[in-house]
């Protein structure tokens, strides 16, 4: 079938696949080769710029300088920091400072605006995580269509070379240094209502816990109980366990009518509402997006 | 007299940190910029954490920074050993190993 019979759903598809959707490319391209031999005339030429360093310099200079006395005289004109009547300053603020507590039962504030008054901004975030890394996985997976039997036994090579290297001073730090980093990781994430962290900086500590781990034993000895399986089960189970703790918000209504959720008392371990299971959700979702990238990356497969 | 103290410390960790930094600039190759990175992660951390400590309000506060310097201690070095051992491992050229400053 010729190009000019299809219709714009064949060409569109055609465009998708790669083939060649254009009506007539030879008369197209021409044109095209024509216009920019045109328009060379009239656009400014860097190198001949170059040729001419007092000039070059001059410019170079005078435009740093405009920028500079642009965001100087921007920074003049900011409120000043702290100043009662700034934008900043509204109820907005007033609200989750006097209410916030009260109302999230976390004493990290953060956390409290993240995971409870902001739940579903953070829920999308989640979810572009675990779209990066299935991204990630598309493109980088090793199979048979992008893979060739040379490429294969490059990388066996590689990994034989990397077992018979001994990483001795690595493998001992790394021995006692991951179930450190580990549990610090650990204690971020379920602390996260009450002191500084939650499940993003939780998250991607142990994920830098697994990936020096990764780096001194193998990938194999980490696939080991991070099977590809576990892996997909763990993302997804964390997104889904967050959008069954939260859609309550969206069954019942902003104002929660009808469902209240022990609040606790502030300061323990177990309270905050639902803040601390989200919060481990969201820090499973980010360990496996750190280990994945690491791992997508290096080898070419979990 | 404590804050004195402390300060001492504190100012002769930055003082390492700075000639850290001015290694950093003036040496070119890999293993000579390894020597002057380690100064800043060894002694001048070191330094700095011990002055912190001094400052510090009770049993746990001085805790958690000795567990922090004993991280650094514990990591900085491992990695250290790495770049060197890459570096001899890749760099074939024996001029720039043996002679360049």
């Amino acid at each position: 079938m010729t190009n000019q019979n299809k219709t714009i759903w064949q060409k569109w598809k055609a465009w998708v696949n790669g083939e060649e959707a254009l009506l007539h490319p030879d008369a197209y391209i021409a044109k095209r080769a024509e216009r920019k031999k045109r328009s060379k005339k009239k656009t400014f030429n860097m190198r001949r710029m170059k040729e001419n360093p007092q000039v070059y310099h001059f410019l170079c200079v005078s435009v740093c300088a405009a920028f500079i006395g642009i965001l100087l005289a921007v920074v003049a004109e900011l409120p000043s920091f702290g100043a009662a009547e700034n934008p900043t300053n509204n109820e907005v603020m007033e609200r989750y400072l006097e209410k916030g507590m009260e109302e999230t039962g976390a004493i990290n504030f953060v956390t409290g605006m993240i995971l409870d008054y902001r739940a579903f901004d953070t829920f999308g975030e989640a979810n572009v995580l675990f779209l990066a890394v299935i991204g990630v996985w598309m493109l980088l997976q090793r199979d048979r269509k992008n893979f060739s039997a040379e490429q294969e036994r490059e990388c066996e090579e590689d990994a034989a070379i990397e077992t018979a290297e001994s990483k001795t001073i690595l493998q001992i730090g790394a021995k006692y240094l991951t179930p450190m980093i580990l549990l610090y990781g650990v204690y971020v994430i379920c602390n996260g209502h009450l002191s500084p962290g939650g499940g993003f900086s939780g998250g991607a500590i142990i994920g830098g816990g697994l990936i020096l781990y990764a780096a001194a034993y193998g990938q194999e000895k980490v696939g080991a109980f991070l099977t590809k399986r576990r892996f997909l089960t763990m993302i997804a189970g964390s997104l889904l366990t967050y959008f069954a703790c939260k859609s309550y918000s969206f069954f019942t209504g902003a104002n929660h009518v009808g469902y209240a959720i022990p609040k606790g008392t502030p300061g323990e371990i177990l309270s905050a509402g639902w803040i601390l299971p989200l919060n481990i959700c969201v820090g499973l979702v980010v360990a496996c997006t750190m280990y994945g990238f690491y791992a997508l990356f290096t080898k070419g497969e979990l | 007299m404590r804050m004195w103290i402390a300060g001492l410390f504190l100012c002769g960790g930055m003082l390492f940190f700075i000639f850290s930094l001015i290694g950093f600039y003036r040496l070119n190759y890999v293993m000579n910029r390894i020597h002057a990175a380690a100064l800043a992660d060894t002694l001048g951390l070191g330094l700095v954490m011990v002055g912190l400590m001094i400052l510090g309000k009770d049993v746990f506060h001085i805790a958690k920074h000795l567990l922090v310097l004993f991280f650094f201690w514990a990591s900085a070095p491992i990695a250290t050993h790495l770049i060197g051992k890459v570096e001899m491992l890749t760099n074939a050229d024996y001029y720039e190993r043996v002679h360049e400053k």
